[in-house]
């Protein structure tokens, strides 16, 4: 139950090395935080991932195996996390960003990363929300993308994915209304991680822990969609009036 | 493919009972199922179908916090059964849980009865003033509300009926774990409690003023012995602590005026007026607040006796405004209160002063002595000073002072009252009551299942 002050006391990560996510954690008052699991494929960076939030004085941290794309266990794994106690906030930051290049060369790529960003998180998503609803309150916060704002030549298939997955979220979102529990779609701008290294910083480019201030103050507002940071809102609803034969010439 | 005949039916879909419930402060939302039982039979029919979120009974909603809510489960909303019946040769009630104070009073006042405990508002019922095991103005004479049950019926984890007695032998220990059980040892459904005799509905009252935290401290430890009832509030703005010292009698026949004396035992508590239904954050502030707790201090005379006043006015003077939880805003607020033995007093002019500090403005800061706790194990009260104050949540480093105060509280072996908590941690919690692991143990025969739960017994571990 996130108490009266706002001060959750367990948080459910998919995508549980996800660099957004986990500087959410570290932003997340922590006066009551007992439980967070981390859920993701067994990694180096996810064992990394437990013992950096646990280093930073969070009570409780623990990794769980959890696979995006292999929908069939997902019911089990998420209700099993759930069966062990309440989640108050659920972080859904599984996705990928794939090479637009390769992909385009290799359309199975395309197909992976489509089951992991779209496909998965429609799967998880759901069977999380069917949880959230039982116990009556939670929220889960989506990662979604500017991305998925309007698709680009550089990354539309990345992009396509995440307009899925929004547009999936938002409908998600109006659906739980009532039930105690609600969704916040989070549409951040290019952020530094390890998805984004080596590309060319997009204007407005942000570090991970400018993403989680933003999405910890939405969380306390109850708000239903954010942009990060949050005057993107205003560059997206000019991008998406650009027409398409200038939009291709700009400088992606 | 069949053509199928009914439409698949989704788990995110709301069914028509499904409601957002919350407690007197507003804050911490959860959906629950709720029903309004009419019959012992409709509680135990809920408690033998209740699903893995489990069953709550929920009175009138004035716990400030979490405690009669419960995400996901099946909510009775036991002011459904409200009957009751006075017996004035035995001096008791006997009541449906769901009777509320309000309805018991003005049904027994004007028949030369009252209450044995009310709290600040009328608006709690029978069920919860047991499960909170509430106090009045009168505990440091009287003790909780709990003290004054000579029976109980409750329908149990199994949905088996059990009447329970602070005498029986075989039910002392379920009774007395029912009594500050917070609705987690069954759904209390009827009660018998013993009432008190009065001649007249009206108070009379003596008022005092004390210049400060000291002064109204030594003020009420001499009134203590003097006075049935006796509060005081304190100017929470004030650097000093200057508060008015309330005290108060039932009055007598011939305490009256010879005009009032045909009526004396009339009783119509009136609603002056309803906060409105949208109200923006931040009308609660220092200025506003400094302007009402100035008005409040001048308002009371330095020293008067009695005064006559209505028992609304003098027990229940904020049901004059209907829901005026809304005050506070959408935000909402919560009422911290704490309690301290009399070797730790100094802890009331830390939490006053370090609240100041963070810029906590307390619409209403309640002081008052307690006299000795009963036999329940998660009842609140205890010998010495309890301090309630309503603060906004949205002040900044309100979570800080406040876990901050809890560490002075714990030490000096006070606690928190469940009824009002809204964010104390669990830790806290198991510290400061040490008849837990007794508490628990009673109540694993009460509901072997663990069909009673709420957000708060979720909250705390309880």
């Amino acid at each position: 139950m996130i108490d009266a002050l706002g001060d959750p006391q367990s948080v459910l990560v998919l995508g549980g090395s996800s660099e957004i996510a986990l500087a959410t954690v570290l932003a997340l008052p922590r006066n009551r935080l007992n439980r967070v699991v981390l859920a993701g494929r067994a990694s180096a960076a996810l064992d990394a991932a437990v013992i950096d939030l646990t280093k930073a004085g969070i009570k409780g941290v623990v990794a769980t195996s959890f696979d995006a794309t292999d929908t069939m266990t997902h019911g089990e794994v998420i209700d099993a996390i759930f069966d062990a106690g309440d989640i108050d906030i659920v972080i859904l930051a599984f996705g990928m960003l794939g090479d637009q290049m390769a992909v385009e060369a290799d359309p199975n790529l395309a197909v992976h990363i489509a089951t992991t960003n779209y496909t998965g998180a429609v799967s998880a998503g759901l069977h999380v929300a069917r949880r959230l609803r039982q116990q009556g309150h939670g929220a889960l916060v989506v990662i979604s993308s500017v991305a998925g704002d309007r698709a680009r030549r550089s990354n539309y298939v990345y992009g396509s994915t995440k307009a899925g997955l929004d547009a999936f979220a938002q409908g998600l979102g109006d659906a739980m209304q009532g039930s105690g529990a609600h969704v916040m779609v989070v549409r951040p701008g290019m952020v530094r991680t390890r998805m984004s290294a080596g590309l060319p910083e997009a204007p407005m480019t942000t570090d991970a822990p400018d993403v989680a201030k933003a999405i910890v103050v939405g969380l306390r507002k109850g708000k239903h969609t954010i942009y990060a940071p949050g005057n993107l809102r205003y560059l997206m609803g000019v991008v998406k009036t650009v027409p398409r034969p200038i939009f291709r010439k700009l400088p992606s | 493919m069949s053509i199928p005949t009914e439409r698949a039916t989704s788990p995110l879909m709301r069914n028509d009972d499904e409601v957002i419930l919350t407690g007197w402060g507003r804050t911490s939302p959860s959906a629950a199922t709720v029903t309004d039982p009419d019959s012992i039979e409709d509680v135990q029919a809920a408690i033998v179908h209740a699903n893995t979120r489990g069953v709550l009974a929920r009175g009138l909603g004035r716990s400030y916090g979490d405690a009669a809510q419960s995400g996901g489960a099946t909510v009775l909303l036991m002011p459904s059964m409200n009957t009751f019946t006075l017996d004035p040769a035995a001096k008791t009630v006997t009541a449906a849980a769901g009777a509320s104070l309000n309805e018991i009073l003005a049904g027994i006042v004007p028949n030369g009865f009252f209450v044995p405990v009310t709290p600040g508002t009328r608006m709690v019922t029978v069920g919860g003033a047991i499960a909170a095991d509430i106090h009045g103005k009168n505990h440091h004479i009287d003790g909780s509300f709990g003290s004054h049950v000579t029976s109980m019926t409750i329908v149990d984890g199994t949905g088996a009926i059990r009447v329970l007695a602070p005498n029986d032998p075989k039910t002392h220990d379920d009774f007395w774990a029912t009594v500050g059980g917070m609705g987690l040892t069954g759904v209390i459904v009827e009660a018998t409690f013993t009432v008190i005799p009065i001649e007249s509905s009206l108070m009379s009252v003596d008022t005092e003023r004390g210049n400060d935290l000291d002064d109204v401290m030594a003020r009420m430890l001499a009134a203590d012995a003097r006075y049935r009832y006796s509060v005081a509030w304190i100017d929470s703005v004030s650097a000093a602590g200057r508060g008015v010292i309330i005290s108060g009698e039932h009055a007598t026949l011939d305490q009256l005026p010879a005009a009032k004396r045909g009526s004396a035992r009339a009783y119509a508590p009136k609603v002056v007026a309803t906060a409105p239904k949208i109200i923006p954050g931040g009308l609660i502030n220092k200025l506003s607040m400094r302007a009402f707790n100035e008005t409040w201090f001048r308002k009371h005379p330095k020293q008067r006796a009695g005064d006559l006043h209505s028992i609304a006015s003098f027990f229940h003077p904020l049901d004059g405004v209907q829901e005026w939880n809304r005050v506070y805003g959408p935000a909402g607020f919560l009422q911290y209160q704490f309690l301290v033995p009399d070797s730790a007093g100094e802890v009331i002019g830390t939490a006053l002063a370090q609240l100041r500090a963070v810029g906590a403005p307390s619409f209403l800061t309640v002081l008052k002595r307690f006299g000795p706790a009963n036999p329940g194990p998660l009842s609140f009260p205890d010998k010495g000073w309890t301090l309630a104050m309503d603060i906004p949540t949205g002040v900044d480093g309100l979570a800080a002072t406040l876990d901050g105060l809890d560490e002075l509280v714990a030490e000096s072996g006070g606690r928190l009252y469940l009824a009002k908590d809204s964010r104390q941690s669990p830790e806290m919690f198991r510290r400061t009551y040490p008849r837990l692991a007794q508490w628990q143990k009673v109540r694993a025969t009460m509901d072997p299942h663990a069909v009673f739960t709420s957000d708060l017994a979720r909250r705390l571990q309880l």
